[in-house]
């Protein structure tokens, strides 16, 4: 990549212009500025190939402190290794970060990365390693990431095991504007996790009160009331539990889980007419989701408690027909994922767009594949592995594009040679011979001016003569030396002083004008410097168009051929991983599906019997009543 | 609240608490094949990122000869009372592109980005160059802003910015010069 020098006016431009988040207050780099254009775009692999370069022509500058990255290179460090992590390449993040926690840094760069370092160890599993990472770090801690560094400490130590040193960290971060909610739940859950099951219950009834009108803080508050309604539910409080239930939200993401654990505590406390109330609601929402399905046959067996074996046994029937139909969809899924049809529905370019697309995945038209797999699309091991898969075949389609471009090179590089090649045999010879004219004009003119520079120093004034002057001395040189060193005759003598007065002439000529005619000299010499600049200009431009033009179509084959081996072998190998991959995404859906349709088939194995039975019970009553 | 402490938070309720009220919420599929061709994958992406990086060097000297290189970047003062919504660039009377911008490329531009706008070939001397923006005000009305620039060009590859502004910040909204 060539850049040009960041001159003063793009200086100015910055400086005077550039405002605003991040990177853009100070950034002059231009490169690495198209670097975090990218980025900012979630395009992590054009942002990486951008920066990468960046870095690497950095480091092989001879004078690095010139050059404009030179000011940003531990953020550009940072960035790559962000990059990197937000591309899914762990490995290499983790060195980018390490090289720059091991660097002669300021405190507050090192503590970053050892931030960063550790948050990937902590993605990546390892626990002990991560925390080891958050041990370097000391002195000054950028005030943007402490709360951040303290919450993962924090979790790391939960991940470990050990809640009790999560405590302290979770408590003085409820006041955190950033992780209030979050660290108020995790208080409650490192409590669970220690045992303190009391403590636990006041700490998510804490949470779950926690005021806030953010998305997420809204989530986590109802996640905090569902997981401690389901505490009190498994503990036997079946009346509070209903009360913590009831304070989900009915439109957030936990609030199917919630209802049909409601409709149970009720249940369990025997308040059937309770339980009816949330179960349906739920029988009514997505009859795809597992909670949603439970509560079609909890139910119409809330109705059978009541006695209302009537209605229990209409929805019963439902249920049946919802059963069967979803068991149905499941078949299709399962055979359509089969068929291949569900990978080709995840790379579909118009779903990606949009940053729902997987939610969007389930209402695409044949797709019955993804109807069932929200869950699991939404786990974090399922992820990885689809977004590798997604990453796969991006690297898939931008090596089959570059593929095609190569066959354009060599027809450029052919098209190049075949103009060239016949012209530059008569350029060259009509060059040399240019060549050899000015490199003697450049001679003469080197002459000039030490003449004119002797002249400064020593005076010489015949040195200006004109040419007819210099040819009259000379015609007088001439004629005075026939006269020989013998005696003269009169007329000679005559003659001889003729010539003398004439040479007199001349030489008063020459030394009265002297001054005027140096300075005419070096005001013509100086003329003659501005027109050989001008002539070097061109003859330099004209060297480097022939190089050009030779560098236009020679010593292209090669990297050429080279890059199109390296593609090739490249695409075999994508698509190889891409097959393995894709074959382990599919054996997930798969075996989710088929949990999935087992579950649903033993729910109507069920709604069958309790149909029947049903149908039985409200028989006898109605007979019963006739009877009476 | 970042991403990445939503995974945590939803890593921790997974550990802690997916049994209580999610049994068999999802799979464990890291098995070790998995890292294992997770490995494969990073360092796939890692060799495809190294032909990206020769091709660019490639078709740089290819298409895009150091001494009639022309490249043209883009940087935007993020404004509230105004978005851009595409420019155009005229270079010696000749549209040398025009882009329309997504939600995601002014988003990125707001927040520092530098977009490569234009990369072509201009032969050495004095050249003219005109840029134009068109965009929205707060009020709802069109913004347009066209301006007239000259640059010279050397032997060594030309890089020049573009920098865009609104129209309440004074002075021109259009700026351009040497990078």
């Amino acid at each position: 990549m060539n850049r040009a020098p960041f001159t003063a006016t793009g200086l100015l431009v910055w400086a005077s212009l550039a405002t605003g988040p991040c990177h853009s207050e100070e950034l002059k780099d231009l490169y690495f500025g198209e670097a975090l254009y990218y980025a900012h775009q979630g395009l992590y692999f054009e942002a990486l190939e951008r920066l990468d370069a960046e870095v690497l022509q950095h480091d092989e500058v001879d004078e690095p402190e010139r050059d404009t990255l030179y000011p940003y290179m531990d953020d550009a460090e940072f960035s790559l290794g962000d990059f990197e992590l937000r591309y899914r390449m762990h490995q290499r993040a983790g060195r980018a970060i390490t090289a720059v926690l091991e660097g002669a840094v300021d405190d507050e760069v090192r503590n970053d990365a050892a931030y960063r370092l550790a948050r990937i160890q902590f993605q990546k599993g390892q626990m002990e390693d991560a925390l080891l990472a958050l041990s370097r770090i000391e002195g000054k801690v950028p005030e943007q990431i402490r709360d951040d560094i303290e919450f993962l400490r924090a979790n790391i130590y939960l991940a470990l095991d050990r809640p009790a040193d999560a405590f302290d960290t979770f408590k003085r971060l409820q006041d955190s504007k950033s992780y209030g909610a979050f660290a108020a739940y995790n208080l409650g859950i490192a409590h669970l996790q220690a045992g303190e099951r009391q403590l636990a219950i006041e700490q998510l009834d804490r949470a779950g009160r926690f005021e806030t009108s953010d998305p997420a803080d809204l989530a986590i508050r109802d996640k905090a009331n569902l997981v401690l309604g389901t505490l009190l539910l498994e503990g036997g409080d079946y009346t509070t539990s209903a009360q913590f239930l009831d304070r989900v939200r009915l439109d957030g993401p936990f609030s199917n889980q919630a209802l049909l654990s409601a409709g149970w505590a009720n249940m369990s406390g025997e308040h059937y007419a309770r339980a009816v109330v949330p179960w349906s609601i739920l029988a009514q929402r997505e009859v795809t989701d597992a909670a949603t399905q439970e509560a079609m046959l909890a139910l119409p067996y809330a109705y059978g408690k009541l006695d209302i074996h009537g209605r229990a046994a209409v929805y019963y029937g439902q249920a049946l027909d919802a059963f069967g139909t979803e068991v149905e969809k499941l078949n299709g899924s399962i055979e359509s994922i089969r068929d291949g049809r569900f990978l080709d529905a995840l790379v579909r370019e118009e779903i990606r767009q949009n940053k729902d697309w997987v939610i969007r995945l389930r209402s695409l038209p044949q797709t019955p594949e993804t109807y069932y797999l929200m869950q699991l699309l939404a786990s974090n091991d399922f992820q990885t592995v689809l977004q590798n898969y997604l990453d796969l075949a991006d690297l898939h389609r931008k090596l089959v594009s570059w593929q095609s471009s190569f066959d354009a090179f060599d027809d450029m590089v052919e098209i190049r040679s075949e103009h060239y090649t016949p012209l530059l045999p008569e350029i060259d010879t009509e060059f040399r011979e240019l060549d050899s004219r000015f490199r003697l004009r450049i001679e003469q003119h080197k002459m000039l001016v030490k003449r004119r520079d002797d002249l400064l120093t020593t005076p010489r004034p015949e040195f200006l003569a004109t040419r007819e002057e210099q040819d009259l001395l000379n015609q007088l040189d001439a004629m005075e030396s026939r006269f020989g060193g013998g005696e003269l005759r009169t007329s000679e003598k005559m003659l001889l002083e003729r010539i003398q007065r004439l040479r007199g002439l001349l030489v008063w000529t020459l030394n009265t004008e002297y001054h005027e005619r140096l300075t005419e000299f070096d005001r013509n010499l100086r003329n003659l410097d501005a027109a050989m600049a001008t002539a070097q200009a061109e003859y330099d431009e004209f060297v480097r168009s022939r190089q050009a033009a030779t560098h236009s179509y020679v010593g292209y084959d090669t990297p050429i051929r080279q890059l199109r081996t390296e593609v090739q072998d490249s695409i075999v190998r994508v698509e190889s991983l891409m097959k393995r991959q894709g074959h382990e995404l599919e054996l997930f859906a798969i075996d989710e599906l088929v949990a999935r349709r087992s579950r649903l088939e033993n729910y109507r194995e069920k709604a069958r019997f309790a149909l029947a039975d049903s149908y039985d019970r409200a028989t006898q009553a109605q007979a019963r009543s006739v009877l009476q | 609240m970042p991403t990445f402490m939503r995974f945590l938070v939803l890593a921790v309720f997974t550990i802690l608490v997916g049994a209580v009220c999610a049994p068999g919420f999802a799979q464990e599929i890291a098995s070790e094949d998995t890292r294992s061709l997770d490995g494969q994958v990073q360092e796939i992406k890692s060799d495809v990122l190294s032909i990206a990086s020769e091709l660019g060097n490639l078709e740089e000297r290819l298409l895009y000869p150091s001494n009639t290189q022309l490249a043209l970047f883009v940087a935007f003062h993020d404004s509230e009372d105004f978005r851009l919504d595409s420019i155009q660039v005229v270079i010696n009377g000749e549209v040398a592109t025009q882009h329309i911008y997504s939600f995601k490329e002014l988003e990125a531009l707001q927040k520092g980005g530098v977009q490569r706008l234009y990369t072509g070939n201009v032969p050495t001397g004095d050249h003219q160059l005109k840029v134009t923006m068109h965009g929205k005000l707060k009020n709802g009305k069109d913004f347009s802003e066209t301006d007239d620039f000259s640059f010279a060009k050397g032997i060594a590859p030309k890089a020049l910015g573009i920098t865009l502004a609104g129209p309440s910040l004074g002075g021109s909204p259009i700026l351009v010069g040497d990078w």
